[in-house]
């Protein structure tokens, strides 16, 4: 959009503050699942915490969570290659509990065209909000053993130093996730392993 | 108000507030302290969820009725609506927009708010609705109450409705609260100052006696603008 065209100024942004919850994570606002169970592709699990910058857990936050599918198609009407609606959604939200924990499930998303010719690798969008947040924070999960994170033009604006913050960790399967593979993702929200937030905007 | 202000902010530092504000005190150990990374624009952020809860009612929109008890919130009714816009002033139609609040003696439901406020059985402080073809949402609540919080001592949250708007794109999705004019609490406040003084106005209602409906409720009348992915362009591939 060019300036000349701006004529309103945008609406500044504030905290969620601590009572969110019966209005964010009222039964049917809350979301752990981003794919229905009939969603084509490989099953995943993806635990957490959010940790401050002392390493304390974060128990008032909220996550949203916007993936593709497992071909890599956002089910939106800006995703050109998006036909029509199905039990995917692709979107998630969910709290932390008393030791930041936070879980949900989902399929496997498959690479999204990205800048140029180029797809991006697998990710999942995630968006951070808490008490204290005075503007929520943007970052991505990315999977591990994916040689397309080393291409990604997302990660590669990285410093290399910061990637691994982004890439989240395989770990065993537990009872009730047969067939499934399961992650951990942890968001250090300040800190010498802080994860990398984008200047998205 | 003497404060810290760090210099790490999420989009254009004249209207959104930095991450460290330490007269907010919740934000000294929750403000990411490196600077954010600058990332191309792809689908994945102008994409968002976007289709509307099929589970929001009409009577979600009314605060004072909508405990589900058959009694009705105690406190002054008011209507509170506006247009939801991008900045190139199109409406955005269909948003999902979700408000939560306390009563109108100034106390949460919420089990983490303990002060000696009185509870109203008949008020949850809760509501939701869709915008409409115009990009307008419209509720019908009870003017909040100002409550105290620790942040230092005496201290005072002003009035205030914290509302939430999904649905255009990943990156424009905003979660923000609205003010009261007049309020003398708004200079002391930590949150509300923390914005960039020349758009706080931008927070604050205003009283519109065209919304006011006699002998029911004052109007209240707030418009919102965020960012409009439809207008702006993308990298992505061929």
């Amino acid at each position: 959009m060019s300036p000349a065209h701006v004529t309103r100024a945008l609406t500044p942004s504030q905290t969620v503050g601590p009572f969110f919850h019966d209005c964010l994570l009222r039964a049917d606002a809350t979301c752990d699942t981003l794919a229905g169970d009939d969603a084509s592709g490989q099953r995943i699990h993806v635990h957490g915490r959010v940790l401050d910058g002392d390493g304390m857990p974060v128990p008032d936050a909220v996550l949203e969570l916007w993936q593709a599918d497992d071909h890599g198609v956002y089910h939106h009407p800006a995703d050109p290659r998006w036909t029509r609606p199905t039990s995917f959604s692709g979107f998630g939200r969910v709290g932390t509990d008393e030791d930041g924990r936070f879980a949900f499930t989902s399929v496997l998303p498959g690479r999204v065209p990205g800048p140029g010719d180029e797809l991006q690798a697998p990710h999942i969008s995630i968006a951070v909000f808490a008490r204290g947040l005075l503007n929520h924070l943007f970052t991505r999960m990315y999977f591990p053993d994916e040689p397309s994170n080393d291409t990604d033009r997302t990660m590669l604006s990285v410093p290399a130093h910061r990637r691994p913050t982004l890439i989240a960790r395989a770990t065993s399967p537990v009872d009730g996730s047969v067939g499934a593979r399961m992650f951990q993702f942890d968001i250090v929200l300040q800190g010498s392993d802080e994860t990398v937030f984008f200047a998205i905007a | 108000m003497i404060t810290t202000i760090g210099e790490i902010v999420r989009g254009d530092a004249s209207v959104f507030p930095p991450y460290l504000y330490d007269a907010y005190r919740s934000t000294i150990r929750r403000a990411p302290r490196q600077p954010l990374v600058e990332v191309p624009l792809t689908l994945s952020e102008m994409t968002g969820p976007w289709r509307p809860s099929e589970r929001v009612t009409p009577e979600d929109a009314d605060l004072t009725r909508n405990a589900g008890t058959g009694g009705e919130a105690i406190g002054q009714r008011i209507i509170v609506t506006g247009h939801v816009t991008d900045e190139g002033g199109a409406p955005l139609p269909n948003m999902l927009i979700e408000i939560w609040q306390a009563n109108a003696a100034g106390r949460y439901v919420h089990k983490a708010d303990q002060w000696p406020g009185p509870l109203d059985p008949n008020f949850l402080g809760i509501g939701r609705c869709l915008t409409n073809a115009a990009g307008e949402y419209r509720f019908l609540t009870v003017r909040p109450g100002a409550y105290p919080w620790r942040n230092e001592p005496n201290a005072w949250r002003p009035a205030h409705i914290h509302i939430s708007l999904l649905g255009n794109s990943w990156k424009d999705r905003l979660v923000t609260q609205m003010y009261f004019p007049d309020d003398p609490l708004l200079g002391r406040d930590a949150i509300f100052n923390a914005v960039p003084e020349s758009s706080r106005r931008r927070l604050i209602a205003s009283y519109d006696h065209d919304v006011t409906q006699a002998e029911w409720a004052l109007g209240w009348r707030w418009d919102i603008v965020v960012g409009g992915a439809a207008a702006t362009t993308f990298e992505s591939g061929p």
